[in-house]
């Protein structure tokens, strides 16, 4: 049995969501690389200089690359050989999320969906739990922007819609989103499952790098005609018209019942964060 | 070739006659901060007849809610939020003359149609570039509903505050005319 304080994973979270906030990864920067050399819209170009210039002043600022620090989600995997003592595993995440957002002054963006009165503490945090063989916790932070989410989508679709429907259903989604969830995108897409497992396998895809090969040959092909597809609909950095509509698709597909065919779209913004640690 | 024009509130229509979409602005001065609640509370007001806690005549309204300032700083990260939350709203201040906003996304056809019969125009900022906009904000005061905390109604002093003309108050829309530019193939 391997032993995890609960303070411990307390502060790995903390330090989970103030990375995330303030640094982008290596390849969301090299993907902006890319863009400001190969985008054929000089305002599109401009906006990737902007953009790197921008995770330079939060990096060194310590000021957020974006004034929406999300909803805390976490996608945390339980090592069949992992104890948790000192208190709940539950509870511990919570509090990490509660001292990051407090500590890094990051934006409180929770609130009750009517009243839209604010929790003040950014919790309740949006927390996926999985088991895995092994002794350790792995614990992934996307601090998850609004606007982005908001243009996300859950398609129930008949069996006879095959591969065709998909793809017309990821580009309407990117299409009716447009320039809403600041693009360039990451457009996480789970095909299979059952509806709310689509939902969740689709915005796990979002942990891949950028430009990362699909693990399974079929997923990898069709990724990436969906992602040569999304970016033919020109709407191009912040949607102002280019090349560079998405970053990347990532794809995960999965067996469903043989009356359905789930299709999730995740739509992630450029300033796509995520931090991840293994305990 | 578009051009740079600078803004700075009060305006009148005649100051953005000569905008067009895709050209480029730097705003000086005033800007009003305001996002889904506030808009609620503000137009909630004017349904009951109060007046307003600013007079938005002339002015510039930027939809943002601003991460806390840290230390040694007068505000955090501070770039636009998408604004079509905000078009139920929208009309009923263009036509108190509100002049210009400041935001990120489409706006819906009754405020498009409300920019061109009032004359005001709809710019697009950054969006998701708050660390570098929160660079040209020197000054930032609670002007009403503090409680809202982050959608508070902020006036904010900006020094040479870039964004480009998405819709121009002559109907057209830069978000259609740039992506009409680079799409390939078939349209869905």
């Amino acid at each position: 049995m391997h032993e995890i304080e609960t303070e411990k994973i307390t502060r790995t979270v903390k330090e989970l969501f103030l990375k995330a906030s303030f640094e982008l990864g290596r390849d969301v920067l090299d993907a902006f690389k890319r863009g400001l050399a190969e985008e054929d819209s000089p305002v599109g170009r401009e906006i990737f200089e902007r953009l790197l210039e921008n995770a330079d002043l939060a990096e060194k600022n310590r000021v957020p690359l974006c004034q929406d620090c999300g909803m805390a989600v976490l996608f945390v995997e339980i090592g069949t050989g992992v104890r948790i003592v000192g208190g709940d595993l539950t509870g511990a995440l919570e509090e990490g999320v509660r001292q990051a957002y407090a500590e890094g002054y990051l934006r409180k963006s929770v609130c009750h969906p009517l009243t839209r009165k604010n929790t003040g503490d950014n919790t309740p945090a949006v927390i996926h739990y999985e088991f895995s063989p092994g002794d350790r916790l792995k614990i992934a932070a996307v601090p998850k922007g609004g606007g982005a989410e908001n243009m996300s989508r859950v398609f129930m679709l008949k069996p006879a819609d095959g591969w065709a429907g998909v793809k017309e259903k990821v580009l309407l989604a990117v299409n009716e989103a447009g320039p809403n969830p600041c693009p360039p995108i990451i457009v996480g897409v789970a095909l299979g499952g059952d509806f709310e497992l689509a939902a969740r396998e689709a915005k796990k895809t979002l942990l891949r790098p950028i430009g990362s090969t699909n693990p399974e040959a079929e997923a990898d092909r069709l990724e990436k005609e969906l992602l040569a597809a999304v970016n033919d609909l020109g709407i191009g950095p912040l949607g102002l018209g280019g090349r560079f509509t998405a970053l990347d698709v990532h794809l995960k597909i999965m067996p469903c019942h043989i009356a359905s065919m789930p299709l999730a779209v995740n739509i992630q913004c450029h300033s796509s964060r995520h931090a991840e640690a293994v305990l | 070739m578009s051009q740079v024009h600078r803004l700075k509130a009060p305006l009148t229509r005649d100051d953005l006659e000569p905008l067009q979409a895709g050209d480029r602005v730097l705003i000086s001065g005033p800007v009003y901060t305001a996002r889904d609640a506030a808009h609620k509370r503000l137009v909630e007001a004017l349904g009951r007849g109060d007046k307003l806690p600013v007079d938005i005549k002339g002015q510039i309204l930027y939809y943002v809610g601003p991460s806390p300032a840290p230390p040694g700083r007068v505000i955090g990260a501070a770039g636009p939020t998408t604004s079509y939350r905000m078009d139920p709203y929208t009309p009923t201040l263009l036509a108190l003359g509100l002049r210009a906003m400041i935001g990120k996304g489409r706006r819906g056809p009754e405020v498009k149609a409300a920019m061109v019969e009032y004359g005001a125009v709809y710019l697009g900022a950054y969006g998701g570039a708050g660390a570098l906009l929160s660079e040209v904000i020197k000054e930032v005061e609670i002007i009403a509903y503090e409680d809202l905390g982050p959608e508070a109604l902020r006036r904010l002093m900006v020094e040479d505050f870039p964004a480009v003309v998405v819709n121009d108050m002559h109907g057209r829309d830069l978000y259609e005319e740039g992506q009409k530019m680079y799409a390939r193939g078939r349209q869905s």
